[in-house]
């Protein structure tokens, strides 16, 4: 018999489980926690005054213009929506395929789903130029009318698409979390403690009664979130199809920009679970190298996909006959910004595939610089296919250049110090791995253990 | 009485009167509930910190309805998405876009879709939350180590079949590690 190797190392108890994740919540966070934290709130600070400057001044301040009216702010929306992507598959496919490894991670994951929507969800209001005319996008009655929001537009799908995936994607990862805040409420000491961990678990009891409703839920939210993350990203991809542009007049994107989601997403999985196994030593015991492992796989399983994608793309470009597409994809490679192409290119299909060796699929700094890697990799890919295709179209005199300002470089770097603002304050104020989750396959793979009787 | 006192009051939870016993041991409370049950109470509470297995069929609890909550509201999200796209779009302001039909039945069924899966969702939510009595300010709680390591069975006074002598003797052979009159 093959045996299972243990989701949970060092002999550990349920009251161990419980002592080890609610200890980040209830101890004063070391020094090196309130470092990261600057850093990420100086980066926070570069994105508020870069967008407060063009809220203010006006789009002329990043790099769009005519032709490539789509720029900065589009290729950052559609990568950080890839990046929540991932967490949406370890707590809701990988829960369907009952793969309990996924245990220890899903809550972080989670939550790197809901911070990446909202990183995300700001940048095409942005791009707006007036986002305080953003509900226009919301189709209300109004004195205009009243004048509707079309209905055939992908814009507008992506309106719809994008605030289901938010809210579904918190509620998830709310009522995943209402069994641990009722464990830290009934351990609470300091009575402030007590009273808004008592609010936030809305008096749960957990009878088991309410156990076997809560998993039905559970399992309900996952069947539903399964097809909506893989609609999310289809309906993004539909942004771009749908227009009869060269470049992004093609079948193959939906699938295409799901399969890059996930590779990114678990690009950035992987480097937030390393920095919490330095932050957080204790929980190498949970994360252990074995869950890391699986993910560099899934990277690089994907990593392979995005790879057939783009050689797929360049294939069909030619035996379609059509010369403007194929114009698109041959300037892509070998036109004045080839550097982006060749920059997607290496980082996501050349520099994954030192993942085939296990000694580098288990080796946490080139797990760390890879994932990185993919990160910058991925972004570039929509900077590929947003930029290039825009920049020359069908009439030359219609072509034209794109270049980045400060403010561009302001509004991506920036972002980054959103989301790990947002996710540091997670990773102290709430239990950042799922308590009541991981007890039940605490036996699995132990010796004698009865192979995660649940 | 102002509003939100009003509120809290209808919300606060000072539980019933009753009589709890608790385990360490999984397995054990599992085998107690049933007893439990087979000694003919009816209406009892198995608290424990996370789902386990067993304990529905040693309870008798049955599967629970909510995926009905969740077909019917999503029915009804997919049917309002499908009205809604087309009054609006085909009735209320027709309006000529690109030459596209005014009711354009493929391009509306990723809204159709999305409504689809938030009402289902949402709807779920709020069954889990009704059915659960939730929210409850401040419940009283017979051992805060039962979301914990620890496992309880609460049997309410005015339970059918409740006798504390009986209970007692039941809880202590099958391994309780403490008794207690309590509420919850």
């Amino acid at each position: 018999m093959i045996k299972r190797r243990p989701l949970v190392l060092g002999s550990k108890t349920y009251k161990d489980i419980t002592d080890d994740i609610c200890e980040l919540v209830e101890t004063f966070p070391p020094m090196k926690f309130f470092a990261t934290l600057l850093s990420a709130n100086f980066l926070f600070l570069i994105f508020v005054l870069a967008q407060g400057a063009i809220v203010f001044k006006g789009m002329g301040l990043m790099g769009v213009n005519h032709p490539v009216g789509w720029g900065t702010d589009i290729v950052t929306f559609v990568f950080w929506i890839g990046i929540g992507h991932a967490g949406t598959l370890i707590s809701a496919v990988l829960f369907l395929f009952r793969q309990k490894w996924r245990t220890s991670i899903a809550r972080t994951a989670e939550a790197m789903t809901v911070f990446a929507v909202m990183t995300a969800g700001l940048f095409p209001i942005l791009h707006t130029g007036r986002p305080w005319l953003a509900y226009w996008l919301l189709p209300y009655p109004n004195q205009r009318g009243p004048l509707w929001v079309n209905f055939r537009s992908p814009l507008v799908w992506d309106v719809f698409a994008v605030s289901t995936y938010a809210t579904v994607s918190i509620v998830f990862w709310y009522i995943g979390m209402v069994p641990d805040l009722a464990t830290i409420r009934d351990r609470a000491k300091n009575p402030w403690r007590k009273r808004i961990y008592g609010a936030l678990s809305l008096g749960w009891r957990g009878t088991a009664r309410n156990w076997n409703h809560y998993e039905m839920v559970y399992m309900l939210l996952a069947g539903l979130s399964t097809p909506l993350v893989l609609s999310v990203h289809s309906i993004v991809s539909f942004d771009f199809a749908v227009a009869t542009l060269p470049g992004w007049h093609t079948t193959i994107f939906p699938p295409y920009f799901v399969a890059g989601a996930i590779f990114s997403g678990f690009a950035m999985v992987v480097t937030l679970m390393t920095l919490v196994r330095i932050l957080v030593p204790k929980f190498k015991d949970y994360v252990t190298m074995d869950h890391m492992e699986a993910m560099n796989k899934i990277i690089m399983a994907t990593g392979l996909m995005v790879g057939y994608a783009y050689g797929s793309e360049f294939f069909i470009a030619w035996y379609s006959g059509v010369e403007y597409e194929q114009y698109a994809f041959l300037n892509r490679a070998f036109g004045p910004m080839a550097w982006s192409y060749w920059i997607m290119v290496t980082c996501n299909v050349l520099i994954p595939q030192v993942f085939w060796f296990k000694s580098m699929r288990r080796n946490i700094p080139v797990m760390f610089v890879v994932s990185i890697f993919v990160n910058i990799g991925m972004w570039f890919e929509r900077f590929v296919i947003t930029v290039t295709s825009l920049h020359r179209d069908f009439l030359p005199s219609n072509w034209g250049m794109f270049d980045f300002t400060i403010f561009d470089i302001g509004a991506i770097v920036g972002s980054f110090g959103l989301f790990f603002t947002l996710f540091l304050l997670y990773i102290r104020a709430l239990p950042a791995i799922s308590i009541a989750e991981v007890k039940p396959v605490l036996n699995v793979g132990r010796e004698g253990g009865d192979h995660g009787h649940h | 009485m102002g509003t939100i006192d009003q509120l809290i009051s209808k919300v606060s939870s000072k539980g019933v009167e009753g009589f709890a016993g608790i385990w360490e041991d999984e397995h054990q409370f599992v085998e107690a509930a049933r007893k439990t049950r087979e000694s003919g109470v009816e209406g009892f509470e198995a608290i424990s910190p996370f789902p386990l297995h067993g304990i529905d069929e040693a309870m008798g609890i049955p599967r629970s309805f909510i995926p009905w909550v969740t077909f019917f509201a999503g029915l009804t999200g997919g049917t309002f998405g499908l009205w809604f796209t087309w009054w609006t779009s085909a009735v209320n302001w027709p309006i000529n876009i690109a030459g596209k039909p005014m009711w354009s039945l493929p391009a509306f069924i990723p809204i159709i879709f999305e409504l689809t899966i938030l009402f289902g969702a949402l709807s779920s939510v709020g069954a889990l939350i009704y059915i659960c009595g939730l929210p409850k300010v401040d419940p009283p709680v017979i051992d805060p180590d039962l979301s914990c390591h620890k496992f309880g069975l609460f049997v309410p006074k005015t339970a059918k079949g409740f006798d504390q002598q009986k209970l007692t003797d039941l809880f202590n052979q099958m391994g309780a590690l403490e008794v207690k009159e309590t509420r919850f």
